[in-house]
């Protein structure tokens, strides 16, 4: 085993349940150099639930393993509580941008100082591939078997109209670009929304690009990200880097805070 | 230096896709739960540490050795 | 007495006193969704918190509020928030989730009319059911039913004590009559309050293990300081593995944190009792029904029928044995209460003899002549 494996991860819990070449995998392996960076003591990990939710489970650290769509909600009572520490959350495209919308829309306007690593792999994998926000238009899934009939969620713009103050998107093809921008959002003071566009070789690699080799959807998202800026989009790709960071903002604070301020 | 932790590994070959000089090809031989192991030519490896760094089950461990990056 | 150690009484609705009741355990956190007729818990702790060392948050909702207090209690605060029906509805996966993580909260139901949006300014006991069986699955919640602002203060300090004694979410069903009922109450100076035990130094510490000493409940703390708790809601085992595969395991963790509720009831069951010895009918009721039902009781008493009362402080667990001994002379016993007749059915599955429910719909309340004309009826 690798020995920041044998170092970070839960040797009990090994291996993943995530199948094999499955881009989470590699989004651990680039979270476990970020930690290993920053020190482990730093950091509490909440996820929700569905394969992005398990990501944390497998880290030797406090983890909440909580309810599906609420791990930005149990991250901001957590952070209340223990505001010397670094909260990551790790979610889901079905996790955080449907069923649990609502928190990361808030979280983002309080620019509440924790950090949302959203796993986005096209598909509800976990129930057996149905259609998600993140699925593509035309995209065939259980659920959407004539093609999907909606227009998918662009998680960053989402994230910043609602008023992040550090938003990136970075592929699981790219693990050195995912472990150096993870470590910005963890030192911005204020809200971080990463959005890691991650391969699904069973559920959206079969359904919805018709190929179930790891590296064909690798290779994939390879392609469709782009990291020029002002580049030209096809309609399958999308934008990566750092794309929006403004430091001025001020973080969340407590009524406590403020009036210790004002006083 | 190129190390695989066999069991920890299930043959999905992401780390012959990044393999930039062919130095990993598809395995022939299985570990305890079925999955093929890829072979590593360390003649022609760089130790670039893709393989390393793409892993989704971190089985792989590359220790870059002075000598062969200068050989190489 | 002299006013130095006289006990601080103000005139405060049972709202507030459920803030004051708070601040007295140790509250330090609360997230709440404004919502009548519970909104004035959220509005005084917003008031008060600050000042102390307590953080107050609205959230966006409902679910947020109930999982932000998961999140702060891991923390390590004493967390609690305050909603009516509809909101409490939302809080129920969570409150699961609470259930199954062996996680400390509070919950105050403000219980107005129902089904859906329903009566939102009157009255109701129709929570009664969902604070026990809300949640899916089988786990044991403990649900207090205060009567007056006075029990609003104790019950939320008890609320407080139990929940981190036995490391369950606590549900304070209060209802809008008493949540919005000014009347005096006496502020205790220093009340008993109870904290999660910390794990003793140098123990192999397994946070979802039960502790023979502690009844079996686990020690509970130490997040984030190097325990690599992993707090997850699928069935897990003492470390918090997942175990949702293995079926005696997870059968065995159901147990016992079943177990450790209702291998305890003598100490987490409240009641009063009034003129039970010699009563041959007995009225069970619990919150502000309670109240009027003691007015009938008396009544009746000075009309020469013995009559007895049993209010109910804790709903659940439901106190079977007690209802049992303090019945069995009874020949009939009356349920009053503001819903269809639910607790007239708890009391029926543990009583030989038949329980007669005396329902209220619409968001009234019973008046003290209905019940003792009921008591009177032979």
């Amino acid at each position: 085993m690798n020995p920041l494996a044998e170092k970070y991860l839960r040797k009990e819990a090994l291996p993943t349940i995530f199948c094999p070449g499955c881009g989470h995998g590699s989004v651990l392996n680039a979270t476990i150099r970020m930690i290993d960076k920053i020190g482990i003591e730093d950091f509490l990990f909440v996820s929700g639930i569905g394969c992005s939710s398990w990501l944390p489970v497998f880290i030797k650290a406090d983890v909440i393993h909580s309810l599906h769509g609420r791990s930005i909600a149990v991250a901001t009572g957590l952070k209340l509580a223990r505001p010397e520490k670094k909260i990551v959350v790790f979610n889901g495209d079905g996790d955080c941008l449907a069923i649990g919308g609502n928190h990361l829309i808030h979280a983002a306007r309080r620019n509440l100082d924790i950090t949302v690593v959203t796993l986005n792999n096209y598909i509800y994998g976990m129930t057996g591939g149905q259609m998600s926000p993140g699925t593509p238009t035309g995209g065939k899934t259980k659920t959407s078997p004539y093609g999907n009939n909606e227009k998918p969620f662009d998680a960053v713009t989402l994230a910043i109209g609602a008023g992040a103050t550090f938003v990136a998107r970075e592929t699981a093809a790219s693990p050195v670009k995912i472990t150096k921008t993870l470590t910005k959002a963890v030192a911005h003071n204020g809200f971080s929304f990463v959005e890691v566009m991650s391969q699904c070789p069973t559920q959206a690699g079969r359904n919805i690009f018709g190929k179930a080799a790891p590296s064909d959807l690798f290779n994939i998202l390879k392609e469709n990200a782009v990291s020029k800026k002002g580049a030209e989009l096809t309609s399958s790709q999308f934008r990566t880097g750092v794309l929006h960071h403004d430091e001025k903002k001020t973080a969340f604070r407590t009524v406590n805070e403020l009036l210790k301020t004002e006083a | 230096m190129w190390k695989i932790d066999k069991d920890q590994c299930k043959g999905c070959e992401l780390c012959i896709a990044v393999c930039k000089n062919e130095a990993l090809k598809p395995g022939k031989e299985r570990n305890s739960k079925g999955y093929l192991v890829p072979e590593h030519i360390s003649k022609i490896c760089i130790s670039c540490m893709m393989c390393d760094l793409i892993c989704p089950d971190m089985a792989i461990t590359v220790t870059r050795e002075k000598e062969k990056c200068e050989k190489s | 007495m002299n006013m130095q150690t006289r006990p601080k009484a103000i005139v405060i609705q049972g709202n507030q006193a459920c803030v004051e009741g708070a601040l007295l355990a140790g509250c330090t956190f609360f997230a709440g969704y404004p919502i009548t007729p519970a909104t004035e818990v959220a509005e005084v702790m917003a008031e008060k918190m600050p000042n102390t060392n307590a953080v107050f948050i609205q959230m966006e909702d409902e679910l947020a509020s109930m999982n932000a207090l998961i999140g702060a209690s891991w923390g390590g605060a004493k967390a609690m928030t305050a909603t009516s029906g509809p909101g409490y509805s939302l809080m129920q996966e969570a409150i699961g989730y609470a259930a199954i993580t062996e996680t400390p909260c509070v919950i105050i139901n403000v219980m107005r009319g129902g089904p859906s949006t329903g009566q939102p300014t009157m009255t109701s006991q129709q929570d009664v059911y969902q604070a026990k069986y809300g949640s899916h699955g089988d786990y044991e919640p403990i649900v207090l039913v205060p009567s007056s602002a006075q029990e609003a203060l104790d019950l939320t300090i008890r609320a407080f004590n139990l929940s981190e004694k036995y490391l369950v979410p606590v549900s304070v069903l209060t209802d809008e009559v008493v949540g919005h009922t000014r009347e005096r109450v006496v502020i205790p100076d220093a009340p008993d309050v109870y904290n999660r035990i910390a794990p003793p130094e140098g123990i192999d510490y397994k946070p979802f293990k039960g502790v023979d000493e502690l009844g079996g409940v686990p020690y509970r703390g130490g997040f984030g300081e190097g325990h690599n708790i992993c707090v997850d809601g699928q069935t897990h085992d003492g470390i918090g593995m997942r175990i949702g595969h293995l079926m005696e395991p997870s059968g065995n963790l159901v147990k016992r944190i079943m177990d450790k509720i209702n291998n305890n009831i003598d100490d987490i069951s409240d009641y009063e009792l009034k003129c039970t010895e010699d009563a041959e009918v007995i009225v069970l009721s619990y919150g502000s029904t309670a109240r009027v039902a003691l007015r009938s009781v008396i009544d009746a008493r000075e009309k020469g029928i013995k009559a007895g009362l049993i209010k109910l402080k804790t709903l659940f667990p439901f106190p079977d044995e007690m209802i049992r001994e303090e019945t069995n002379k009874a020949v009939r016993i009356l349920v009053p209460e503001c819903n269809a007749g639910k607790i007239c059915n708890e009391v029926q599955r543990v009583v030989n003899i038949e329980v007669e429910s005396l329902p209220k719909f619409g968001g009234a309340m019973h008046v003290p002549a209905e019940i003792l004309s009921a008591i009177e009826r032979s």
